[in-house]
């Protein structure tokens, strides 16, 4: 902690740390100045000329916003001089402002009617000149009256400053000075991602959320359950229903901002058409059942399966969507229960590689350091994440690297992604060719020796072989492989190495190659080589994606771990184990997701339990997994919709959304957070650690828990990593893992002064080419990836009008020249087509894609991206190549025409 | 599907030619944008879009720019900008009669461009010329004195 400061105002004595302002030590204090402009997280402004104090020793009357506190500073605040000054600024925003307060979407929390009140103001003495409502209700979320704003500035900064997107600015002078996007236009045809950060902090509610027609009874502190940034909600309640979505300005990842998922994209929970009763498929079609009758039918299946065809014909697919508790359940159900390893999720399709490939090279496979030290590295390097769509609150720390604190940003992605706009520089590697382009990277290091030798020396092995697999990988060779010039990647290798503080960050559009592995040991080389590692803000930071795929994985639904990272085939950690679970379990590792659907398909495989996922949309070559699964003797779904999945099955489980239950869940930052229960579950919907433990009993192996806390308290004792937390330690905020005892504080993070597995490992990773590379039947690259708006197969998001309506199925992007040449038009409903399959999609014309490449969102069932993709795999990790096949495309229906692209 | 906030190269080779002239900083901002307004005439949302990605800077902080200043024009204006004094000094000596002139001759209101894009009126609040009052500015000369008859003979020299 800084030095702390004494000060006085209106004589009472406070302290504040250096460097703090007036303001903010006031408000720290429980001291209220009046003030309209200022807000948590952005700069002060000094606008509203409400923040004024005296101050002894200082002419006239500063602002309290923009003054920091010096010691022994003597402050005057609610004093006649000052707020006789504060009511004429006062009574000239109310002069112009509609004193309509009763029937204001703002009454009784409204930042003006503060002020006033504070100042006792009874109406103001100067003529009024107020305008009539100038209203833009063009964006599907939120409305906009400009005759209410009071020109604080507070959303244009946001939008500008926090968020780094300014759709709108003040435009015009004067009276005529307003809140605008370029020309005037309306809002939703600016470049606005509706994150609405500006409706969360307008003062006056000029901009309200449409959703929020009543003010909520009460409040529940959680975690959000879309993405991996873990942001924190508080979720405002009425009747049973979420009325009110905000961020939680004390949640470390997010400090209360929110993407447009996050805040408006909550209608799924109360959505009609949520699973409600179980339903038990006989002839064809789904009957209502009673809970006895499905969970009685369920375990007599798995016992016909398992006793016939032993354990393994047996798999689960755990969810990255539901808690720790309910991971760790679901994995326990399966080797503990019916006695197999062959438990898996998700992961497998987004990480897989990362796990794999950073436990080599380090001893731990997880983000080495949170998402908040972007802030303060001097050099990002960011690869295969489009941040700003599937991560944006992760994106914010790095537009505040580079915007505020002058940080150095390398993009290296195919696609001119909007981080692009904050790049020193962007290098586009064709779609296939990272580990060239890291090779060529590292060979420049090494070649202008801008190593860390000492690191190299002191904390790595293996550095010989690294040398001599990157000796011949000249940028010059690297060139016509990557399609980046020779003189980008020196550039980009000098930038980085020479960085104090140089981070990587990086998600799917590493993990998902054939390649994916050898994508994540490059990079970890290129980290240690340059000995950014270890230290705050460097590392090696693969971006998570589901809520809880870090937790899930943590957890052991892997089919070759148990919770805690350690090794099913250790006869040493077995024992363990079985001790802890007081039955035998099997010594051999599981099969993984995409090994699952090959042995459902070639009949190894009989019995399939899915917890919320949804491989039917999510996985490669869907027209296999159709086969595979529709082969199956019984599948089993549990889910809080009808999913493409859960028409197939056999029995469908109706479980409850985040919002309906307790637990934790890991973020990125491999922080365990809580989940709170904030509505009631929907009909006859359970908790699904509830319905697992009533399974696990009815097959013969008794499992019950008071409640998610005491299975934490049980996780705790067989997963070191996760041995010190416990519900009530992370009551306010959350720990990082590895927090081995109750007294440890956590890690922010990892390998300080040494690696997890003692020294780091470079690997020798020649480059590879892809599965399937294009050619002159199939002439152009598809890769895939997501959209802002759309989370994973669209179970959730596709509930809410307004994400639909912003971001409708399904576009295709495709170069000017691509489309050119095969006479598309932007809008056309083309025909696209790969080896394995082909779908419809709209035409986006733009160049985002580079020449020769396509670019597909997996969202949408109507042309569904996963037909065309390549179900080809990394060796090690088994991940699927979802970011490299070949496709042509040709124009479908000359009368089809989307009013939308 | 919303706009990418990662803004398109113009394609307009008037303005590619001068943004050429002027380096990526945003304090470029105001000499680019008199620049484009001299070649082209006033700023076009094109103008504006292809300055903000010029610049790396969002759209909407261009148009706060350009709407904050008189001296930027949102439409096309005329060839002959014609701009008439309404200052103190011009207004006691009879702009107003002036202005009135202007307009019924041209057939526009002050802020107006005519059909043919022939000329722009326009008020303006003081040259700092009062000695000559009152001030008619047509395109860059500026004459003195002015009588209605006079404003008319000028304009009329100009078709």
């Amino acid at each position: 902690m800084s030095a702390e400061l004494t000060f006085t105002i209106d004589g009472v004595s406070l302290t504040a740390p250096k460097g703090d302002t007036v303001l903010n030590a006031a408000k720290a204090a429980g001291i209220y100045i009046p003030h309209l402009c200022f807000s948590e997280g952005l700069k002060p402004y000094g606008a509203c000329r409400l923040c004024i104090v005296e101050i002894d020793g200082v002419r006239g009357m500063p602002t309290s916003c923009a003054t920091q506190v010096t010691d022994g500073m003597v402050v005057h605040n609610d004093v006649d001089s000052v707020n006789r000054v504060r009511r004429m600024v006062c009574e000239m925003l109310i002069a112009d402002h509609p004193l309509v307060c009763l029937s204001c979407s703002a009454n009784m929390n409204c930042r003006l009617q503060d002020v006033a009140a504070f100042l006792g103001i009874k109406g103001s003495r100067l003529r009024r000149m107020v305008r009539k409502p100038i209203v833009d209700d063009s964006n599907p979320f939120y409305t906009r009256d400009l005759s209410k704003c009071i020109l604080c500035g507070l959303c244009t900064r946001s939008c500008h400053e926090l968020r780094g997107v300014g759709a709108i600015e003040i435009a015009g002078r004067g009276f005529e000075s307003r809140i605008a996007a370029p020309g005037d236009g309306p809002v939703r045809d600016s470049t606005c991602n509706s994150c609405g950060e500006c409706v969360d902090r307008c003062p006056v509610n000029a901009l309200w959320a449409k959703h929020e027609t009543l003010p909520p009874t009460a409040t529940v502190r959680t975690t959000c359950g879309y993405c991996g940034c873990g942001c924190g909600l508080e979720l405002g309640t009425r009747g049973g229903k979420i009325v009110r979505v905000r961020g939680d300005r004390n949640a470390p990842s997010n400090h209360g901002s929110l993407c447009v998922k996050g805040r408006f994209g909550l209608d799924f929970v109360s959505a009609p058409d949520r699973l409600t009763t179980p339903l038990i498929k006989r002839n064809g079609v789904f009957e209502e059942a009673t809970w006895e009758e499905a969970l009685d039918l369920v375990a007599t299946r798995l016992c016909e399966i398992k006793e016939k065809h032993g354990p393994d014909a047996l798999a689960g697919f755990s969810s990255a969507k539901c808690t720790n508790e309910e991971n760790y359940i679901f994995q326990k159900l399966f080797r503990a229960g019916i006695g197999t390893n062959n438990v898996d999720h998700c992961a497998r399709l987004c990480h897989a590689s990362t796990v794999a490939g950073l436990a080599r090279a380090f001893g731990s496979g997880a983000m080495t350091n949170p998402q908040s030290e972007f802030e303060h590295a001097d050099c990002i390097f960011v690869t295969g994440s489009n941040t700003t769509e599937a991560h944006p609150i992760t994106a914010i720390s790095i537009i505040k690297a580079v915007v505020e604190n002058g940080a150095t940003l390398i993009v290296a992605d195919p696609r001119r992604i909007e981080l692009t706009r904050y790049a020193t520089l962007h290098i586009r590697q064709r779609s296939g060719t990272d580990v060239a382009l890291f090779n060529a990277m590292i060979n420049v290091i090494i070649s202008e020796e801008l190593g860390d030798d000492a690191f190299i020396q002191g904390r790595t092995e293996g550095v010989e072989a690294l040398k001599a697999c990157v000796a011949d990988c000249t940028p010059e060779w690297a060139e016509p492989i990557t399609g980046i010039p020779a003189d980008k990647i020196r550039e980009a290798a000098r930038l980085y190495a020479k960085a104090e503080r140089g981070s990587i960050a990086y998600s799917m559009g590493i993990t998902q190659h054939t390649t994916g592995t050898d994508n994540v040991l490059a990079l970890a080389n290129l980290a240690m080589v340059t000995g950014n590692i270890g230290r705050p803000s460097t590392g090696v930071n693969p971006l998570r994606g589901q809520n809880n795929v870090q937790g899930a994985c943590d957890l052991g639904a892997l089919p070759n771990k148990y919770p805690g990272y350690q090794d099913v085939t250790d006869p040493k950690i077995r024992a363990t184990f079985e001790t802890a679970w007081g039955v035998p379990l099997s010594p051999d590792n599981g099969i993984t997701v995409t090994e699952i659907v090959n042995a459902a398909d070639s009949g190894d495989i009989k019995g399939l339990y899915v917890m919320g996922e949804n491989p039917m949309l999510s996985d490669p070559n869907l027209n296999h997994v159709e086969h595979a699964l529709m082969n199956l003797e019984f599948l089993c779904v549990q889910d809080i919709f009808m999913t493409e999945t859960a028409e197939l099955a056999d029995v469908v489980l109706p479980a409850a959304s985040f919002a309906e239950k307790d637990g934790t869940v890991t973020n990125t930052d491999r922080r365990v957070q809580r989940v709170r229960t904030a509505v009631p579950k929907p009909g006859e919907a359970r908790d699904d650690w509830a319905i697992l433990c009533d399974i696990a009993t009815r097959i013969g192996y008794p499992m019950s828990y008071a409640s998610p806390s005491q299975i934490l308290d049980e996780i705790a004792t067989v997963s070191p990593i996760y041995g010190g937390i416990s519900f009530e330690r992370i009551e306010e905020v959350g720990l990082q893992w590895p927090c081995p005892d109750k007294d440890h504080p956590g890690t922010p993070f990892l390998h300080q002064g040494e690696f997890k597995r003692g020294k780091g490992k470079f690997h020798a990773t020649p480059f590879k080419v892809a599965a399937e590379e294009p050619d002159s039947d199939y002439p152009l690259l598809l890769t895939t990836g997501r959209y802002l708006y759309h989370w994973h197969t669209r179970t959730m998001t596709s509930r809410t009008k307004g994400l639909e309506a912003i971001c409708p199925p399904t576009p295709i992007e495709i170069h000017p020249d691509d489309a050119a040449r095969a006479g598309i038009q932007h809008g056309d409903v083309i025909e696209v087509s790969s080896r394995r399959g082909t779908i419809e999609a709209n035409a986006h014309v733009t160049d985002r894609s580079p020449r020769g490449t396509v670019f597909m969102a997996f969202h949408f069932h109507e042309g569904a991206a996963n037909r065309l993709t390549i179900d080809a795999v990394d060796p090690i990790a088994k991940i699927p190549e979802f970011k490299v096949c070949a496709v042509r495309i040709r124009t479908a229906d000359p009368t089809k025409k989307t009013d939308d692209a | 599907m919303r706009r990418s906030v990662t803004a398109t190269a113009t394609h307009i080779p008037e303005l590619e030619s001068v943004l050429a002239r002027y380096s990526r900083e945003e304090s470029q901002l105001i000499p680019l944008l008199q620049d484009i307004q001299d070649h082209v005439g006033y700023i076009s949302s094109e103008s504006m879009q292809a300055a903000a990605a010029h610049l790396n800077i969002p759209e909407s902080s261009v148009y706060g720019v350009v709407t904050f200043y008189s001296q930027f024009y949102l439409t096309r204006q005329g060839r002959h900008k014609v701009r008439v004094c309404q200052g103190t000094a011009c207004h006691v000596r009879g702009a107003g009669e002036i202005i009135r002139a202007v307009s019924a001759r041209l057939g526009i209101k002050p802020g107006e461009t005519t059909k043919d894009f022939e000329f722009s009126v326009e008020r303006v609040a003081c040259f700092g010329s009062c000695a000559l009052a009152p001030v008619m500015v047509v395109n860059e000369k500026v004459y003195g004195n002015v009588t209605p008859e006079m404003a008319i003979r000028i304009l009329d020299e100009l078709t």
